[in-house]
């Protein structure tokens, strides 16, 4: 059964340290996945390398998903090209998206986490 | 190479030692900075080698048959580099805009109206007894601050961690929250409230509600109380505030939360400012413009108006048709929808390495890296500028070099 949620984007440390090297496996590593509540990742049946899928109006995308320490309710993802496929692009007249608190829903998927340059549609 | 600045994150830390290609002393991300990794090879025309002349005579053309070109990105590079940038945007008729519209800039528009009782890194490391990171994780972002700086830092009044309480307000219980000694877990979005809350309570008022923002009323009463004790307060406030709910209100209202600790006591608050010259970024087209980002100058002189001019806005609703990318991944870190339209039109790229806006640009112009082959002046996060050195001999064109020559070649095109 899929949840909703609360999405929030960040920094993380290994997005830090890949981020000058956007097309390695590091960085891909450290951007596509979600942290989501214990709770929630029992709920969905999930266990450790499990991929989730997450949909919001302005998107949809397909990650890892690992537990992490965000409240139940609250998906963390990496910023970055998996994250920027849900985020919402009204600023409100500001120029900023909003990158964090984008409801959505998560639910388990069998399919596959595109490589970086799937999900940006150049090959 | 001693007293090596670092040109990773804002705090720009200007102790690295810098010995046969190796750094020291720098913490995670100033190492990844200096290491080895994949470069652009050369300058490149849609995929064919080139030299940097055509590669730069190709770019200027583009600029200058655009009838509104995006001018974006800006925050990895020197202030000497940026301010070709505003030069060129102007003689084009583009648009500047930079790193922070996707950042900080919220904190602006919070300026703007309001002013901002700012100190520096050296006030909070000599004087802050009370520390709040509000929506900011520094253990992860900017991993030396809080030693440096911030928590366990040692300055003129501030002698030990014992004389300073850390405060952090955070949706998740980041690294950073770790660090403290009171951990405040909000409700997403809930900033700006719980900032209200808090300025009523330093005013005397009585909050009627048994939580705000998912946070018990004796807490935010205990937190007050701390505020108005403290004898040197400091907010630091990461994109945790600018990129959520309320956005720029959020800052304006925390703002005119510590005004309100200011008729009591010292307070100050500051943005957690990202990457290395990212208030460059905004200072330089200041000096320039009168504005530090979304500034349009397709009438000849310049416009400020983040609805329309932020790359956001501009690449969503369509109105640029070419753009210029100067040390900065907007196909990474933008929304998709605003990523399609910059896959539509001719971009140039100028940057060391390959990344996401390598794979959609039709000029490429491989750069030199700020801070180890090439030099500059930038402004670390608390506006103190700081000069960056060159460490190592290099064939790549420094920023500078290659937007001086497109600088020429526009200026010889437009007349």
């Amino acid at each position: 059964m899929p949840i909703e949620v609360e999405i929030i984007t960040g920094r993380t440390i290994d997005q830090g340290k890949t981020v000058d090297e956007k097309l390695t496996e590091e960085y891909f590593k450290a951007v596509s996945y979600c942290e989501l509540n214990e709770e929630d990742f029992k709920a969905l049946g999930l266990k450790e390398g499990d991929r989730v899928k997450i949909k919001t109006e302005f998107g949809e995308v397909v990650v890892f998903a690992k537990i992490g320490s965000v409240p139940k309710g609250v998906v963390f993802i990496p910023m970055g090209p998996y994250a920027n496929q849900i985020t919402s692009d009204d600023t409100d007249g500001t120029g900023m998206p909003l990158f964090k608190g984008v409801r959505g829903i998560v639910e388990k998927t069998e399919e596959n986490v595109k490589s970086v340059k799937e999900i940006l549609g150049v090959e | 190479m001693e007293n090596v600045v670092c040109t990773f994150c804002g705090s720009v830390c200007d102790d690295g030692v810098f010995e046969n290609g190796d750094i020291r002393r720098l913490c995670a991300l100033g190492k990844s900075k200096f290491s080895k990794k994949e470069r652009i090879k050369a300058p490149m025309i849609d995929g064919k080698e080139v030299s940097y002349e055509e590669a730069i005579e190709k770019a200027a053309e583009i600029l200058v048959e655009a009838k509104r070109p995006l001018l974006y990105g800006w925050a990895s590079t020197v202030n000497e580099a940026i301010r070709l940038g505003v030069l060129i945007a102007e003689k084009v008729g583009g648009i500047y805009d930079q790193c922070a519209s996707v950042c900080h800039a919220p904190g602006t528009l919070a300026l703007i109206e309001e002013g901002v009782p700012g100190g520096t890194l050296g006030s909070v490391k000599n004087r802050a007894d009370v520390v709040i990171f509000w929506g900011a994780n520094p253990v992860e972002a900017h991993p030396r601050h809080p030693t440096r700086y911030s928590v366990m830092a040692k300055g003129l009044l501030i002698k030990d961690r014992k004389d300073r309480k850390v405060v952090v307000i955070d949706v998740r219980e980041t690294k950073t929250a770790k660090l403290a000694d009171i951990f405040v877990q909000i409700k997403p979005g809930y900033d700006y409230a719980i900032i209200s809350a808090l300025r009523a309570i330093v005013k005397g008022e009585k909050i009627e509600a048994d939580e705000v923002g998912g946070v018990p009323v004796e807490k935010l009463y205990e937190l007050a109380e701390l505020m108005m004790n403290a004898k040197y307060g400091v907010i630091f406030y990461g994109l945790g505030v600018t990129q959520s709910r309320g956005r720029d209100r959020n800052v304006e209202n925390a703002i005119k939360l510590v005004q309100q600790l200011n008729r009591k006591t010292r307070w100050i608050i500051w943005p957690m400012r990202g990457h290395y010259n990212v208030v460059g970024a905004g200072e330089v087209p200041a000096w320039e413009a009168g504005y530090q980002y979304a500034i349009d100058f397709s009438r000849g002189y310049p416009r400020f108006s983040p609805a329309e001019f932020t790359a956001v806005e501009a690449l969503v609703r369509r109105d640029c048709d070419a753009a210029l990318i100067v040390a900065s991944d907007p196909a990474a870190h933008f929304p998709r929808k605003a990523v399609e339209h910059l896959k539509k039109i001719p971009v140039i790229q100028i940057d060391p390495h390959p990344n996401l806006t390598t794979l959609l640009s039709n000029v490429v112009i491989p750069s030199a890296i700020a801070g180890l082959e090439a030099e500059g002046s930038v402004y670390r996060m608390d506006g103190i500028v700081l000069r960056v050195k060159k460490l190592v001999e290099t064939e790549y064109w420094s920023d500078v070099q290659i937007l001086e020559k497109m600088y020429e070649v526009v200026v010889k095109r437009v007349g």
